[in-house]
């Protein structure tokens, strides 16, 4: 009986080599271990054992149909696993070939750079506060300590709207300064003898009585901000500007300040901060001077605190303005101011 | 502005700083350094502390010659040679200079000429060429005569265009010197900003520089040596508006002679910009640029003449109505009642501060003359200047404010100036008319400002001192300064207003670079939303979503292109455009009444680029209202899209161009996502659109906008392509009414729904709409989805029908829904359809 079996577990493992696909596989199972197969029927002749022979017999038995179904699954998988090779080298695809993208929608470059101004800000407390595009002549200008015919008036070149008279006071705002006296007159109104501090950014389209080409525009947007409270210095104004520079820019980007004027501020100063292409080595983006001009800021001047409803005896803040286009055009070494109004899709879907 | 260093080197000592030092310096300052035109001295390379032009004379190459004798040329009359000594040795040098012609033949000269000499391979500007283009120095020969180097002109060394003749050095020039040593020069071009109109001019920078490096500066040079009579008697002055003429000072020089300025004079008048005419007219503007006040010299005999042989007498007063001028240039100028003019009691004279008049300027002819220095309202001159549209160096300093202390000043400089080239007379004093005195403003600061405005601890003496190197007079008074401005500033004024402008002055002169940076640490101000910001932002996000690009186009335009929206024949809405008063270019002259039409030309600029089109813009349009001067700007939203639907890609799939149903679900899409779920479409009526596929998207009674194909019509107007464009136009004023802040969110059913099929044939015109909103009445709250997946047309269900195709899905939120419920509720959604629509179930 043993021996039998010994010769039944050797014969089916050869014949199991040689099974190559799941029906020859199939048949051997029938074969060896099927109902009518001679280890099955061994198994069954056990009953005619004596019973000292039986468990030995039966054991070894058992132990030759675990180690044949054993076989049969590895013999299995291993058939399974070649055929999924088979399969698999089949099914090779070129992955070169494109993949299918579908339309991405994007937003406006100027959105996308007025967005990240707009978050910085947001963080140091500045909400965005906006108004119209055509103003008075009063608020883009009188109340912004600029009277008719001063010489500051130059250098913002106005488009005027046909009011029906000569001297025309409507006017396309040339800066979004004349929210600075809405936003403080608004704030002031509700308690003014004791007006609350400002902390506000003005994001908005302005406009200027200029050719077009590729350095300006007759419209363009500008952010402003405006800080009004009990204890604003210059030293604010500095830190927060250069915090905005180095969260726009990079971490390490320099700043420096240079006096400058703007009749709604006093002092006032232009922030530069180094290149951040050359580092400050000086390269063509920085036409070699190491530095790029960002922005225009200064100390908000007496008499527009006053205009805005704010004592200049009690109250001090600064202000600051800058062009979301030039932002844009350093970060993205954009050669010409035209292409933003232009709306050409190759361009905009760059960004 | 110009600036030549040299000429800010005589009043201040600028040894041991360089030029790039000092450029910084200003920069820093405020007096922003915008050039540095490079005049010979060499020129810094590697960073660059501004824009950089001109040229650096080569140190080896370029040096002080000595033109011993002048030779005629064998083969040419209009060359000649010099023998040259170049401190080395002697040189044959061909030149056509005509200025040396005189020379020709004289044998040795006994006072040898000075010149600019440049030798083999110099570089140096090629006088025959327009423009400045470098060249440098090659042999060559010359009508038979070698030529390896030339005595330069004024344009070849880039001081000036003057190629007539070669420039002679003064007779200190040593033979071998550079040239760089001997003349360098470089000149800043300074933006003057109108706070700082006070140092327009040499000597205003020169106290500046003095001030931030905190060297000495030299007195203002206002002596004059007076050797004739008293001017007493020889003039008198009216002054009609002291408003607008707050001084008037006029000075006398006799027994002039007219001729040419030196030669150093004319080099430095063209290096700070301005073009040498005579010495008298030459003194006048050295005197103005020196020291900033502009002057006017009038011929003082014609105006004796003019007064009948007696003392004249000038007056300053407005123009008579229709009075004309005609002025130096020879035009003849109308003039506006406000305009200040110089006169004489035979009539009108000069436009006070801007331009002299014809017939008394100075000529060859002059051998008397009367210097006028006045001080003018500013504001007015800037009206007069935007009137006559007319700029000058005067008009631009008078224009920016000139204190009237300086009026004197620069008749005492200019009369000693003319002195000194004319060899005239002066007569001693001047006749001056002051009638309103500036009073110099006193302005009382103390420690707290400059902690307060500047967040710097600075002491009393500390901020004295350093308004003492500004020259403003400081009296201290404990912890408090009393400060008075010098007789030379406009810029300071009273109070509050005034201390602002002195922390100015302490910052500038301090340094803005030593004040600290800090962050904020005043209080943050109660904390708003923007709820208008932020709807928006949530469009622009939702439509980029849906594979829109955002656009952003001019508010400017004419009433022709926005006509194109609109077929031909239908007039736009009669409401009148918001126009320019002084447009710059003909197609943008009135404000956008139609965002629709500023979407549809970029949509027409790609459409020729490109097939498949998606784009969006949010922005206001502008009515004029009748309510005020200001218009209306109303905030609108469109959407555009044409061609495929999808990206083609290599293996063929299908890609089918919009049509009216994605817009219409881009704008189910856009309003759902802001949680506007409570809508209904009616069909709508708008021009621009296609009149059988136009819907109207409306929340209860409100209309949010309109949408659908473009009219044909409107189609070809522009140059769109083939495609049709679909289009949507959103009323985001009335849209933001309805955003809801908040909404309730519903559980997840926990019971597993039904699904089930329902078609119905219906007539042809019964619009899906009703359909779906009679199953949905029907259906109630069990029904919680409703989808068409088909609408068939065939012979199968008849001529003039349809059928729709929906699958259902019925939900209990509290258990599951057995078979009978659902079949019940079929059974009355199939009825009411039957009946209400005539519907038919198809099986």
């Amino acid at each position: 009986m043993l021996e039998s079996l010994e010769k039944i577990k050797r014969e089916a493992l050869e014949a199991l080599d040689s099974v190559q696909d799941e029906a020859a596989l199939e048949g051997w199972r029938t074969t060896f271990l099927g109902r009518s197969s001679t280890l099955m029927l061994s198994l069954k002749q056990l009953g005619s054992l004596s019973a000292q022979e039986r468990p030995k017999a039966g054991q070894a038995a058992n132990e030759v149909k675990q180690a044949l179904e054993a076989a049969l699954e590895g013999r299995k998988a291993a058939l399974s696993q070649q055929r999924l090779q088979q399969s698999l080298g089949a099914e090779r695809l070129d992955v070169t070939l494109p993949g299918r993208t579908i339309p991405l929608g994007r937003l406006h470059p100027i959105t996308q750079t007025m967005r990240r101004i707009n978050a910085i800000f947001a963080e140091m407390g500045f909400q965005v506060y906006r108004s119209r595009d055509v103003e008075t002549d009063e608020y883009n200008f009188q109340l912004l300590n600029i009277p008719r015919h001063h010489p500051a008036r130059d250098m913002q070149d106005t488009f005027y709207i046909d009011d029906g008279t000569k001297e025309s006071s409507v006017l396309l705002r040339t800066q979004t300064s004349p929210g600075q006296i809405h936003a403080m007159r608004e704030f002031a109104a509700q308690d003014p003898k004791n007006p609350p501090p400002v902390r506000i950014i003005l994001p908005g389209m302005c406009y200027r009585y200029e050719q077009v080409t590729a350095r300006s525009e007759i419209q363009f947007t500008q952010v402003e901000g405006l800080a009004v409270g009990e204890y604003i210095t210059f030293g604010d104004l500095k830190g927060t500007l250069t915090d905005f520079a180095q969260r726009f820019f990079n971490a390490d980007v320099r700043t420096r300040f240079r006096a400058s004027h703007f009749p709604f501020t006093e002092p006032s100063a232009e922030m530069d901060v180094e290149c951040f292409v050359c580092h400050g080595a000086g390269c063509s983006v920085c036409k070699h001077t190491g530095w790029l001009e960002i922005l225009g800021s200064g100390m908000v001047h007496p008499t527009v605190l006053r205009n805005g409803g704010y004592d200049p005896g009690r109250h001090s803040g600064f202000a600051f303005g800058m062009g979301p286009e030039r932002l844009t055009m350093l970060r993205y070494r954009i050669e010409d101011i035209r292409y933003f109004w232009r709306n050409d899709l190759r361009f905009l879907e760059q960004f | 502005m110009k600036v030549p260093i040299s000429w800010l080197k005589d009043f201040v000592n600028l040894d041991g700083i360089s030029i790039e030092e000092l450029a910084h310096a200003l920069t820093m300052a405020g007096l922003e350094v915008e050039e540095i035109e490079y005049v010979g001295l060499p020129m810094p390379t590697g960073r660059q502390i501004t824009k950089l032009s001109g040229i650096a004379w080569d140190r080896e190459k370029i040096v002080v010659g000595e033109i011993r004798e002048v030779l005629p040329h064998s083969n040419a009359d209009r060359l000649v040679l010099c023998r040259l000594f170049d401190g080395q040795k002697e040189h044959t040098v061909l030149t056509g200079a005509p200025n040396l012609f005189e020379f020709k033949g004289r044998g040795e000269l006994k006072k040898p000429l000075k010149v600019a000499y440049a030798k083999e391979g110099a570089e140096i500007y090629d006088g025959h060429q327009p423009g400045f283009q470098k060249t440098t120095l090659k042999r060559a020969k010359i009508r038979g005569v070698e030529s390896y180097s030339m005595v330069c002109s004024e344009k070849e060394l880039g001081i000036s265009e003057e190629h007539e003749g070669i420039l002679f050095l003064g007779a200190d020039a040593k033979a071998g010197m550079l040239l760089a040593d001997y003349m360098g020069d470089a000149v800043f071009n300074i933006a003057i900003t109108p706070n700082i109109a006070r140092d327009a001019n040499i000597y205003g920078v020169a106290r500046e520089v003095a001030a931030l490096t905190g060297r000495k500066l030299k007195a203002m040079p206002v002596k004059v040596k007076a050797n004739g009579p008293t001017i007493k008697g020889k003039v008198k002055i009216e002054i009609q508006e002291p408003e607008l003429n707050p001084r008037f000072v006029l000075g006398l020089i006799k027994d002039i002679e007219i001729k040419p300025s030196p030669d150093w004079v004319q080099r430095r008048l063209r290096l700070a910009g301005m073009r040498p005419i005579n010495n008298i007219v030459d003194a006048t503007n050295y005197a103005m640029l020196e020291l900033g006040e502009p002057l006017h010299a009038f011929d003082y005999d014609v105006l004796v003449e003019r007064a009948g042989g007696k003392a004249p007498t000038i007056i300053t007063r407005l123009t008579k109505k229709g009075e004309k001028l005609t002025t130096l240039d020879g035009i003849e100028r109308k003039l506006d009642e406000f305009t200040v003019l110089v006169c004489d009691t035979a009539g009108s004279l000069s436009i006070a501060g801007v331009m002299g008049g014809a017939e008394t300027e100075v000529t060859e002819k002059t051998r008397n003359v009367l210097l006028e220095g006045a001080a003018w309202n500013f504001i007015n001159i800037r009206k007069t200047l935007s009137a006559q549209r007319f700029s000058s160096e005067a008009a631009y300093r008078f224009s920016r404010g000139v204190h009237p202390a300086m009026a004197p000043r620069g008749i005492r400089r200019s009369l000693d100036l003319m002195r000194q080239w004319s060899g005239g007379v002066v007569n001693q004093g001047l006749v001056d008319k002051y009638p309103r005195p500036e009073k110099p403003s006193v302005v009382e600061i103390g420690p707290e400002d400059a902690r307060r405005w500047l967040g710097v601890e600075l002491s009393a003496r500390e901020m004295a001192a350093i308004l003492r190197r500004s020259e403003f007079q400081v009296q201290t008074k404990g912890k408090k300064l009393m400060v008075t401005s010098p007789d030379y500033r406009l810029d300071i004024g009273e109070g509050v207003v005034g201390k602002a402008d002195l922390m100015e002055e302490i910052a500038r002169i301090y340094g803005y670079e030593k004040i600290a940076a800090t962050r904020l640490r005043d209080e943050i101000p109660p904390q708003q939303s923007n709820h208008t910001l932020e709807i928006e932002e949530r469009i622009r996000d939702l439509l980029a979503r849906m594979g829109l690009q955002e656009i952003i186009t001019y508010r400017l335009t004419t009433g022709e292109q926005e006509a194109q929206r609109l077929p031909v024949g239908i007039a736009p809405d009669d409401k009148p455009y918001v126009r320019l008063l002084n447009p710059i270019s003909q197609d943008r002259v009135v404000l956008r009444k139609s965002l629709l039409a500023s979407v549809l030309e970029i949509v027409e600029r790609n459409a020729s680029l490109r097939e498949r089109i998606a784009v969006f813009e949010l922005g206001p349009i502008f009515h004029a209202s009748e309510a005020g001067p200001l218009p209306d700007e109303l905030q609108r939203l469109v959407l555009a899209i044409s061609g495929p639907r999808g990206m083609s890609n290599w293996d063929g799939a299908e890609t089918t161009p919009f049509d009216f149903y994605d817009i219409k679900g881009m704008v189910t899409n856009l309003l759902n996502g802001l949680g506007l779920w409570d809508l209904h479409y009616e069909v709508g009526e708008h021009p621009s659109f296609h009149p059988g596929k136009c819907s109207k998207v409306m929340h209860g009674e409100q209309q949010l906008g309109v949408f659908g194909e473009l009219h044909p019509q409107v189609q070809t107007q522009y140059d769109l392509g083939s495609h049709p464009v679909e289009a949507a136009s959103v009323n985001l004023d009335l849209l933001y009414e309805f955003v809801p802040e908040r909404f309730d969110s519903e559980p997840v059913p926990a019971y597993p729904p039904v699904l089930e099929d329902l078609a119905v044939v219906v007539n042809e015109g019964t619009p899906a709409g009703q359909v779906e909103m009679l199953i949905r009445q029907t259906g109630g709250k069990l029904l919680t989805g409703l989808s068409l997946f088909d609408v068939y047309r065939g012979e199968q269900i008849g001529v003039g029908k349809k059928s729709l195709a929906y699958q259902l899905t019925y939900q209990h939120p509290e258990r599951t829904l057995t078979d009978e419920e659902v079949a019940k509720l079929r059974e009355r959604i199939v009825k009411r359809l039957e009946q209400e629509l005539g519907a038919q179930l198809r099986s």
